[in-house]
Order: structure tokens, then sequence, then C-alpha cells
């Protein structure tokens, strides 16, 4: 007798029966957390530029933001404004941090105006320093960032994150070893022009004692994640370039 | 053993040694040499197929009786994926800094072979509580491989282990580094680990003859 699972009636209901039950239970569980995922991301944003800023619980190895409860606090307290660079036309605006990089940098593609935030802020020691976010593409996924800059574009912080690069390997952008070899990079030659900093390999400096050659020493094993790193910084931030400009006029 | 009969003992213990998933069965290859070039990054790994596998295996095992036979394997993959996909919502909503910790790893579970092998050898015939420790049996004997894989493959390769230079700094030349040691970056790449896990399996078979084949 032919089993009642191997009719084709039974095959196709259950099948149906079963999307609709998962698919209902993941649409469910998709909105209940919504709200409280969103929350997490503006937190880990303010999180980051911080981080950039040097406000971190940093200990002798590892990288650790400021605590999510204290995030908010610390992010009034440290970041004075936030503005929106949009052609010539500079706005204040104090949700800039939650604009949307990836979102810009499509509009810019399709011929329109990238809205670009900085985020201007001080650093323990009282140093206004000026934080942009830069987004680029790794070797799986998206990789971005947030580097801390003073008035003459020399890096005073990095941060690095990925969505899906190789643990061990491209994933090691967002350690310390790495992150910390851009502090006191340069992103101008010295006759001022833009050059953003290579990660480099079979670099003459791994202690990276030179801090005007535009480079820092690349991860083993991580190269497309590297020219991904260089890359998004020499496109991102070189579009602050005519704000710093005026800047120091 | 007074908790678990014989029977039921040897599922957990079988997949750790001789009939461990990845050095006898050759399954979860693929996700073995990607993830492996950290100590962390595997025990981390294990943990979440652990948890996936077991809950999986018992999901399957109470629906066995009513999944038909022609789509099996897409209802198997349509609850390995949503079980995921549950755990990384949980996860981003209640344990954001974790879930960015396990990112790559949650997508990488749903093409583990050993979860589908596992559904489609034991869990179809074999009722809840047994399937569970099937489950957990082959999950700790994947992640036993994953970490002695990372141990070394983060050891020699980086000089570190969870991240500690337990070798000395490369740069400073401290430690093993002062006497001319180096690391070996060939060590971080994929076809090391497979070369490892060639090592292991050669280890394993050479104290077992029973396990050679013909």
């Amino acid at each position: 007798m032919e089993n009642r699972t191997d009719k084709n009636s039974y095959t196709l209901i259950f099948a149906v029966v079963m999307v609709v039950v998962v698919g209902s239970l993941l649409a469910g569980m998709f909105s209940v957390t919504k709200p409280l995922i969103t929350v997490n991301e503006e937190i880990e944003k303010q999180q980051n530029i911080l981080y950039a800023l040097g406000i971190n619980e940093n200990d002798e190895s590892s990288a650790n933001f400021v605590s999510t409860d204290k995030a908010s606090d610390k992010f009034n307290e440290y970041v004075t404004s936030q503005i929106v660079i949009e052609g010539d036309n500079v706005t204040e605006n104090d949700k800039a941090y939650l604009i949307d990089v990836k979102k810009e940098q499509a509009k810019a593609k399709s011929g329109g105006t990238r809205r670009l935030p900085l985020f201007i802020g001080k650093n323990k020691e009282g140093k206004t320093l000026y934080v942009a976010p830069i987004r680029g593409k790794g070797l799986w996924d998206a990789i971005w960032g947030y580097i801390a800059v003073d008035k003459d574009m020399v890096v005073q912080g990095a941060y690095f994150d990925h969505k899906g690069e190789t643990p061990g390997l491209g994933a090691n952008i967002k350690q310390r070893f790495f992150m910390d070899d851009f502090y006191g990079e340069h992103l101008l030659t010295e006759a001022g022009v833009f050059k953003g900093i290579t990660v480099a390999k079979g670099n003459n400096d791994p202690k990276n004692e030179n801090k005007t050659d535009n480079e820092v020493d690349a991860i083993a094993g991580a190269t497309i994640t590297g020219d991904g790193v260089t890359a998004m910084i020499k496109k991102d931030l070189k579009l602050y370039l005519p704000y710093f400009k005026k800047l120091k006029q | 053993m007074g908790l678990l009969s014989k029977k039921d003992a040897s599922l957990l213990s079988d997949p750790l040694a001789d009939n461990n998933p990845i050095t006898i069965q050759v399954l979860g290859i693929c996700s073995a040499l990607a993830i492996t070039a950290e100590l962390k990054a595997s025990i981390v790994m294990s943990i979440s197929v652990l948890f996936v596998l077991g809950v999986g295996n018992v999901v399957i095992s109470l629906m066995r009786n009513i999944i038909p036979s022609k789509i099996r394997i897409i209802v198997q993959l349509v609850v390995v994926a949503a079980l995921v996909i549950i755990v990384d919502l949980v996860l981003k909503a209640f344990a954001y800094e974790l879930s960015k910790t396990l990112s790559v790893f949650v997508g990488l579970i749903i093409t583990n072979c050993i979860i589908m092998g596992r559904f489609e050898a034991f869990a179809l015939g074999n009722g809840p509580w047994r399937s569970f420790l099937d489950g957990i049996g082959n999950a700790a004997g994947y992640g036993v491989i994953l970490i002695i894989v990372g141990f070394f493959r983060e050891l020699l390769g980086s000089g570190t282990l969870l991240g500690f230079k337990v070798l000395g700094d490369p740069i400073e030349k401290t430690g093993l580094y002062a006497i001319g040691y180096e690391n070996n970056g060939f060590m971080l790449l994929s076809p090391m680990a497979l070369i490892v896990v060639g090592l292991i399996i050669w280890v394993q078979r050479s104290k077992n003859k029973a396990l050679i084949e013909d």
C-alpha cells in the first residue's frame, strides 16, 4: 500500500502549510525584535564614533567600546556638533549619525548629491577632532569604518568593522593591532595633496614608525579586505577635502 | 552509566572518536577549513553548531512521521534555516555584541553538511531523545576537530592563542622570536587546514587499524 505521506496531494498541502507556518513565525519574530535591533544599531553607531574619538575602554590588547548604557551620555558629552555637508551647504543636524552611508553612495552613483555626515567632537585631551564615516567592499561583503582626523587631516583614531570577512584573516581589520596602526598617519602628502592611506604588503616599515609614508602594514592572508580598506579611505575621505581646505582658511 | 543506557551513551561518544563526522565521515570540511584560522572562532562555531544540531535533530525527529519523503530534504533545509534565523534575530535583539562576534558563522551553519547529514541519517528514523543525543554527540565530534585545528593554526600561524601572544612578540622580537623563530603565514590559509585535518586522520587511523578501508 502506498504510504499516506507519499501522495502528491499530501506533499503539496504539507509544503503550503510549512511555508505559511514558517513564514509567519519568522515574520512575527522579525517584527517583535525589529525595534530592539534598531536601538542596538543606533547605540553601536554612537559607540563606533566614540571609539574613533578615542573614547573607549580599551585594555592592553583588545578593543572595547564604552558600555551600551553609557554610550548616549558619552556621545552627547564628547560629540559637540554633527554636521551634514551637501555640496557647498553645511547644515547642523543632530541625527546626522543615523545617515545611511550606503544609501548616500547609491544616490551619488545615480547622479544625486551625496550628503556627507561629519561629527565634530573632542578627545580626552580636549583636542577638536572630526570623525567621518566610510564604507566599501571587502572580500565577501560590506566593510565600513569611522576615521577621526584633526584639522590637518592627520588620523587620530580609526574604527573598522565588517559584515562577513573571514575570521582570523580579513575579520582582523577590527583588531587593535590593525586599527591602532592608523593613529598619526597622514592622509595628505607634504604638499597638501590628498593621498589617502594604503594598506601595503611587503611594507618596509612593519612597526609603522614612519607616519608620513601614507602606508600601514597589511594583514597576512587578507589582501582583498586590505585593498577594500585602502579603497574606502581614498574614495570616501577625499570627499571631505574641500571642507578641510575651507577650515584652514 | 546510570543516566544513559549503553546504546544511548555510544550515540554521544562514537562521534567523538571512531565515527567522527570530520575525520571519518569527512563531512563539514568546508566550514572546518574556513574558520579555523583562530581558536576563538573555532570555539564559537562549535557551540553554535552544537545548539543548532541538538535542537534541529529534535524538531526533525518530532516531525519524522509527517514529513513527505519526496520533499524531505527541502523540509530539513527549511527547519535549519528557520532555526538559524530565529537564533540570529534573538541574539541581535538581546545579545547584540555576541551576535557581532558570531556574524559570519550564523550563515555558515546552514551550509554545514553534518547538520543535513544527521537529519537525514538519524533524526528521520529515531525518537527525539536519541536524536538529541546524536546531535549533541556529532556536534561535539565536529567541535573537537575544529578546536584542535584552530589551536595549531593560530599557534603556528600567528603565534597567539585566543589572541594572547604565547610565543612572544614577532615585531619586538621577544620570547621565541628572539632566537630566530618565525610565524608560518601559510598556516593561516585554508590549504594548511586541510593538511592538519589530514594529519589528524592519519594519526587516528594508524592508531585504530579497523578504520582503514581497503
